[in-house]
């Protein structure tokens, strides 16, 4: 791991001094409006994601936070209001730009999106492939992926072969494969058996450590919230409910919509979230 | 005795292997174009796309025999003559093309979204897709359609011998029809038989072959 800073792709870094500063991530006004649809899908959504934070999106399905989640990689451009990241709007970049950008942002997904036709190894080193890195440096690059997750041994193994639970494991060596800054991780436990999704969110903690990465998930879950994030936002309707650091939230829920998706949870996370509050938060909670 | 079989099949092979080859190059070059510029596809071209569905659907609504005919011109510009067999190959490549077209079409069609936002996520450019994602994703959907598209051409070729470019159809019609010959005619069609079940079973394991989804 003592090579992860001599990046693969052309990145263009600010000195890291100056970015400690600045928030990661800002939505400001952000609205989408889809052609034919009679409401906005999202509005007047502005809040920022910090640097190394990992920051929770929630809401019930419908609410808008798959499409919230693409707009900080242009998989989706917003209607109205910008997105940057590093200070840069996302919608004002080129082709190249753009690839720059997403070589940067990692993301994984609910249902892994492994092509069938390619092994274990030719998965995690397309991003590399096409990017135009040469081959020499691409396999112990892949190596040293499958290895960090775990899956040294199935490297030509095909995904089909796989459980659930490894093919997120090579979603994540591919999300990782060119040394992003941020991780967006798209209902990436939400097919996996509670076991395995905790195995699988140790490990995004463990990778989030480790590179110093911001990680902004949307799940439906609020365990999921709960074990992996610093920050919550509460989605309804395509509008912020709330937001603010899990423990408060939890334990205090302002919205009826937070409440709403709390009350399962409500009684069984009682004794867990009084011993947990007591934990010393290492993140900056500022908005 | 065996020299006309020989002969014929050999006639038969070379039209079909050279429209093929046409076929499959020109017929998935047409699929990925429908594909990639229809609307939501990667590169949304609505009119250009409407045009191409229109002449597609205009070469597969003409009979063959109609084809042969019509494309004589053609045939005679590109090849130089309109007779023997390498005239045949001009308008069975013409009659297949858009055939193979719609049936590499719905297999590109079929592949999960999901993966081509993942292709997208990671960096992809279009071009990438296309080449890591499509044609890899429904290689197996597109050797299904080859397969049909072989048997399919052997049939057509049957009607071939209309311009002289022999072939078994040309020799069943010939010895087995014109001349009364009915012995002939069934051993062509046993010839045929075989050729068309040995193209089955080849497509189908090349297939299996290159399917990982289970």
């Amino acid at each position: 791991m003592t090579t992860r800073h001599t990046s693969t792709a052309p990145v263009t870094r600010l000195p890291t001094a100056a970015l400690r500063e600045v928030a990661h991530i800002t939505f400001d006004g952000l609205g989408k409006i889809y052609p034919g649809a009679s409401s906005a899908a999202l509005q007047d959504i502005s809040f920022a994601v910090q640097r190394g934070e990992s920051f929770g999106i929630i809401g019930r399905s419908g609410a808008g936070k798959s499409t919230l989640l693409r707009t900080i990689n242009a998989l989706e451009l917003p209607s109205s209001g910008h997105v940057k990241v590093d200070g840069i709007d996302v919608a004002t970049l080129d082709e190249d730009a753009l690839v720059g950008l997403r070589c940067r942002i990692g993301m994984i997904f609910q249902h892994f999106n492994l092509l069938s036709a390619k092994t274990v190894f030719e998965n995690v080193a397309l991003p590399l492939r096409v990017a135009g890195v040469p081959k020499a440096q691409i396999a112990p690059r892949v190596n040293e992926l499958l290895s960090l997750v775990g899956l040294s041994g199935k490297a030509d193994a095909y995904p089909a072969m796989l459980s659930g639970g490894q093919k997120q494991r090579v979603g994540i060596a591919r999300a990782l494969v060119h040394r992003p800054e941020v991780l967006l991780c798209d209902e990436a436990t939400s097919a996996l058996d509670p076991e395995t999704t905790d195995a699988i969110l140790t490990l995004l903690g463990d990778v989030q450590r480790e590179f110093g990465l911001t990680v902004v998930l949307i799940t439906h879950d609020m365990g999921v919230i709960h074990q992996a994030c610093d920050r919550v936002l509460v989605l309804d309707q395509g509008r912020i409910a709330e937001l603010g650091p899990v423990e408060e939230v939890f334990a205090n829920p302002l919205a009826e919509a937070t409440r709403a998706l709390l009350r399962p949870l409500q009684h069984a996370w009682q004794g867990r979230l009084a011993a947990s509050a007591t934990r010393p938060q290492a993140q900056v909670h500022a908005l | 005795m065996f020299d006309k079989y020989l002969r014929a099949l050999g006639e038969t092979l070379l039209m079909v292997t050279s429209a093929c080859a046409i076929v499959f190059a020109v017929g998935m070059l047409l699929a990925v174009v429908l594909v990639v510029t229809a609307p939501g596809g990667l590169a949304p071209r609505p009119r250009l796309n409407r045009a191409l569905s229109v002449v597609v659907n205009l070469f597969r609504a003409v009979p063959f025999i109609i084809l042969l005919v019509a494309l004589l011109p053609v045939t005679r510009w590109i090849v130089g003559t309109t007779m023997g067999t390498w005239a045949a190959v001009v308008p069975l490549a013409v009659h297949l093309i858009p055939f193979f077209a719609r049936v590499t079409q719905v297999g590109l069609r079929e592949i999960d979204p999901g993966l081509i936002e993942a292709a997208r996520a990671m960096g992809c450019r279009r071009w990438h897709i296309v080449r890591h994602v499509l044609l890899p994703e429904a290689l197996p959907a597109i050797l299904g359609g080859a397969t049909v598209t072989v048997i399919a051409m052997v049939g057509a070729s049957a009607m071939a011998g209309a311009v002289g470019a022999g072939g078994l159809g040309d020799l069943a019609v010939r010895y087995g029809y014109e001349r009364y010959e009915t012995s002939v005619m069934f051993n062509v069609i046993v010839i045929l038989v075989v050729l068309v079940t040995l193209v089955q079973f080849t497509g189908e394991r090349l297939a299996r072959r290159v399917d990982h989804r289970r």
